[in-house]
């Protein structure tokens, strides 16, 4: 039988260090089931047969966050064979609470206090075996970082689980282990004489998820909602308080019995950090230095030439090998060329369609995967040393009180900022948000910026139609900032998003310098994530269009076309039949949808489709002119702003979301929200230029008295308290 | 009813009571600001929200209006 060990911590403890220097590479990443939570598992390095669980970091195993619900299912229900509690040595009565909850669980415990090294330097000491008495379960003095205790550790926790034996009950006061007593009794004592304890506590702070799982009758409830009663009399207190100030109240005692702190008061080093980046004048300029660095790193510098080097070498003709003249490397696209030509595969009849499907379907969509890897990479590595280093936190505290207004993390600034770049690992970024529910918003609304693909189409439509004005591209961004903010308003206030608050407690962990092997994992970590998750959806619906539009009846049959016969296409077969629903918006004509679903590939593709299909003899500028007027121009533009994004995109926010559900929701709710903002901007634009068409406007005005009704609605002040029901309820 | 809020910075307080409900409350006391807990206050964010506390040896941010539910000393 395979040992099962769980690896639990707070946020910040060196949690993944420690499983990666257990594990190594046997490591297995995926999600829990229904969160966006990731989960991780691994073989251990040193035995055979030994599983660990990364448990998701957490402070406590209250009922109220996806991470903490998640890790106490697993705990309570999976019942591992030992937990490895890795508690954080300089911050140890706070790590402490978490592990007098875990010693409850009736599992062997083994307590790792990491940064052993860290305490040793600033000469605190601690006194792990006086803190094993107390705990009742083994402890060792590890580092994860430089290796040191890691094999030692592992050991302790296998030895416990082989042996079983769980530590001995936490000790509550008087009052409160006579409620439990007669809780055990009156409702949990069916269960195993070890799991009874846990829940009881948890009955004793009322913890629907708890009394739900245990089935309890109305009756069973009454009858123990007056034990508690009695004692939240008595201590004037409510339970839950009760529970928590025991445990922390404990804790401190242990505190000056097992550690000795060195100089009470002196300043750390991460102290005088601090007190520069989150200065009350310096904090802002030094965040704007920090993220004009992350872009320009990862957008525009090593990323970007990265980025082209994959799409226009790699996927391209080819390059020559790390610049050396005499070493040309061929590009994909020519390798699978020759291939096709090795193979005899004939350029006409059934081999020019092998030839399309192969090098236009397949490879060009792979290509579409991997030529974003590089760049994200590269903006990976940068977030994972932002997060690393606890500056992450920082802008968080900073930026929380512009972001919380649209319902927003002040974290969702990176995500957005990098949108502007590409909305891929604009959306990817959206990872190092820990609460779900910020996350889920920020994933749906990042897509809004323009992203550096459209700017070719926002250029196009400026040139042809607006004389080239640079207003256009500044409206283009406008827009997409006040798309953000005002879907932040409207969804905060819709039931999806009000169902779990989003509690801003939030530590503000010590600066440290992270390892390079940490940052480079955890960067490819995100990377191959992307490829494997978001790799599917891209390939099967760029082939998709691909098809769409390279195939179409003519009069010779169906058959696949030239590019110039781009009008025969299915896709524009399927343009014209439903372009109709596009003409209140004034550009219902098939190109304008055609070239709507071939931007869903890439948004840059709006331009050559446009090019192909408005090109015919003359400038295409002047065709465009011809065939839009400002207002319907406007409408396109911002429609196609603000709509889907591409299938790159989409698949990123499936990998994010982890939902079908939320990814059909998200794009779902982009094309709506396009279709009613491009409806306003053709209408309300025709009134001001060649004169309204009264239904239009009047539907136009019925869009916007809408959206001014979702906009403005009151935000429910006993939503708090409503959300919290529906989150403890769920 | 003096609350964590009008500690001003660079000041410390001892907490009486909390007066929140739910997710923020369980939340607040999960991360240390227990009955009885010395907070001292350590800044404000430039914007003027949230706040930076030290608590149990550590830093913690909690927004104006969740530290309005922290009566203290």
């Amino acid at each position: 039988m395979d040992i099962r060990i769980a690896l639990a911590g707070n946020p910040n403890s060196g949690k993944t260090t420690l499983f990666n220097a257990l594990t190594g590479s046997n490591q297995f990443v995926g999600n829990w089931p229904g969160v966006t939570v990731e989960k991780k598992e691994g073989r251990l390095r040193f035995r055979e047969g030994v599983t660990v669980t990364d448990l998701p970091g957490i402070y406590s195993l209250s009922p109220y966050t996806p991470e903490e619900v998640v890790a106490r299912r697993y705990l309570a229900e999976e019942r591992p064979d030992a937990i490895l509690n890795i508690v954080d040595g300089t911050n140890l009565e706070r790590n402490l609470y978490l592990t007098t909850q875990l010693t409850e669980l009736g599992i062997p415990v083994v307590v790792a206090v990491n940064m052993m090294d860290a305490v040793e330097k600033s000469g605190d000491r601690i006194d792990s075996a006086a803190l094993a008495k107390r705990l009742g379960c083994p402890v060792v003095e590890i580092s994860a970082l430089k290796g040191r205790g890691v094999a030692e550790a592992a050991e302790a926790a296998m030895a416990a689980a082989r042996e079983g034996k769980a530590p001995p009950p936490f000790p509550y006061s008087g009052a409160v282990e006579h409620a439990l007593a007669h809780i055990e009794e009156a409702a949990v004592h069916h269960l195993p004489g070890a799991q009874q304890r846990w829940y009881a506590v948890k009955l004793f702070e009322r913890d629907q998820r708890v009394q739900e799982a245990l089935g309890l009758t109305a009756e069973q409830i009454a009858h123990i909602e007056t034990d508690i009663a009695a004692v939240e009399e008595a201590m004037d207190d409510d339970a839950e308080s009760i529970i928590t100030a025991e445990r922390y109240g404990c804790i401190t005692g242990w505190m000056s019995e097992c550690c000795r702190k060195s100089a009470p008061g002196a300043l750390s080093l991460s102290d005088r950090i601090d007190r520069v980046v989150t200065h009350r004048l310096w904090g802002l300029p030094i965040f704007a230095v920090v993220m004009f660095l992350v872009y320009s790193v990862s957008m525009m510098g090593v990323g970007a030439a990265a980025t082209d080097w994959a799409n226009e070498s790699l996927f391209g003709e080819g390059f020559y090998l790390f610049g050396l003249e005499n070493c040309w490397v061929s590009g994909v696209p020519v390798w699978f060329e020759r291939l096709l030509d090795a193979l005899h595969v004939a350029d006409s009849g059934v081999g020019a369609v092998i030839r399309g499907v192969v090098l236009d379907g397949i490879v060009a969509g792979v290509g579409a995967v991997l030529g974003f890897v590089p760049q994200m990479l590269v903006l990976f590595f940068m977030l994972a040393f932002l997060e690393a280093c606890g500056y992450m936190a920082r802008i968080a505290f900073v930026l929380d009180r512009v972001f919380r207004k649209f319902g927003l993390s002040g974290k969702s600034f990176i995500p957005m900022l990098i949108g502007t770049g590409c909305g891929i690992p604009g959306i990817m970024a959206s990872r190092t948000i820990e609460n779900e529910r910020d996350r889920r918003m920020t994933v749906m609304t990042t897509t809004f910026i323009p992203c550096g693909a459209k700017v070719p189409f926002i250029a196009m439509i400026a040139g042809a139609i607006f004389h080239g004005g640079a207003w256009v591209t500044t409206l283009a961004y406008f827009t997409g900032m006040a798309a953000i903010i005002v879907s932040g308003i409207i969804l905060k206030k819709t039931r999806l998003f009000a169902g779990d608050v989003a509690p801003f407690v939030m530590e503000l962990p010590a600066y440290r310098l992270p390892t390079l092997p940490n940052l480079l994992r955890s960067a490819w970590e995100r990377g191959w994530s992307f490829i494997r998750k978001a790799g599917t959806i891209i390939l099967l619906s760029t082939v998709l269009v691909w098809f769409a539009s390279s195939f179409g009846f003519t009069g010779e049959g169906f058959r696949m076309l030239e590019e110039e016969e781009l009008h025969l296409s299915l896709l524009s077969a399927l343009g014209s039949a439903v372009c109709g629903l596009f003409a209140p918006l004034g550009w219902g004509n098939w190109q304008a949808v055609v070239a709507s679903v071939t931007g869903l590939i890439a948004k840059e593709n709006i331009v050559s489709t446009m090019g192909v299909l408005y090109g015919g003899e003359g400038n295409v500028y002047t065709a465009l002119a011809e065939s839009f007027t400002a207002a319907s121009a406007l409408s396109f533009l911002v429609f196609n702003l603000l709509c889907a994004p591409c299938f790159a995109a989409i698949g990123a926010i499936r990998r994010e979301m982890n939902s079908a559900r939320w990814t059909w929701f998200a794009v779902g709710y982009q094309c709506v929200f396009a279709y009613a903002v491009a409806l306003m901007v053709y209408q309300f634009g025709c009134l001001l230029t060649t004169g309204a068409h009264p239904l239009g406007l009047a539907a136009a005005v019925i869009v916007l008295a809408g959206l001014l009704c979702l906009l403005l609605r009151p935000a429910k002040r006993a939503g708090r308290k409503e959300g919290e029901d529906a989150a403890m309820a769920a | 009813m003096k609350t964590l809020q009008d500690v001003a910075v660079g000041r410390s307080a001892v907490v009486l009571r909390l007066h929140g409900t739910g997710a923020v409350k369980r939340r607040m006391m999960d991360m240390g600001i227990t009955r009885g807990t010395e907070i001292f206050v350590r800044k404000i964010a430039p914007l003027g929200d949230p706040m930076e506390l030290t608590v149990r040896g550590y830093e913690l941010s909690l927004r104006k209006a969740d530290a309005a539910t922290v009566e203290v000393e």
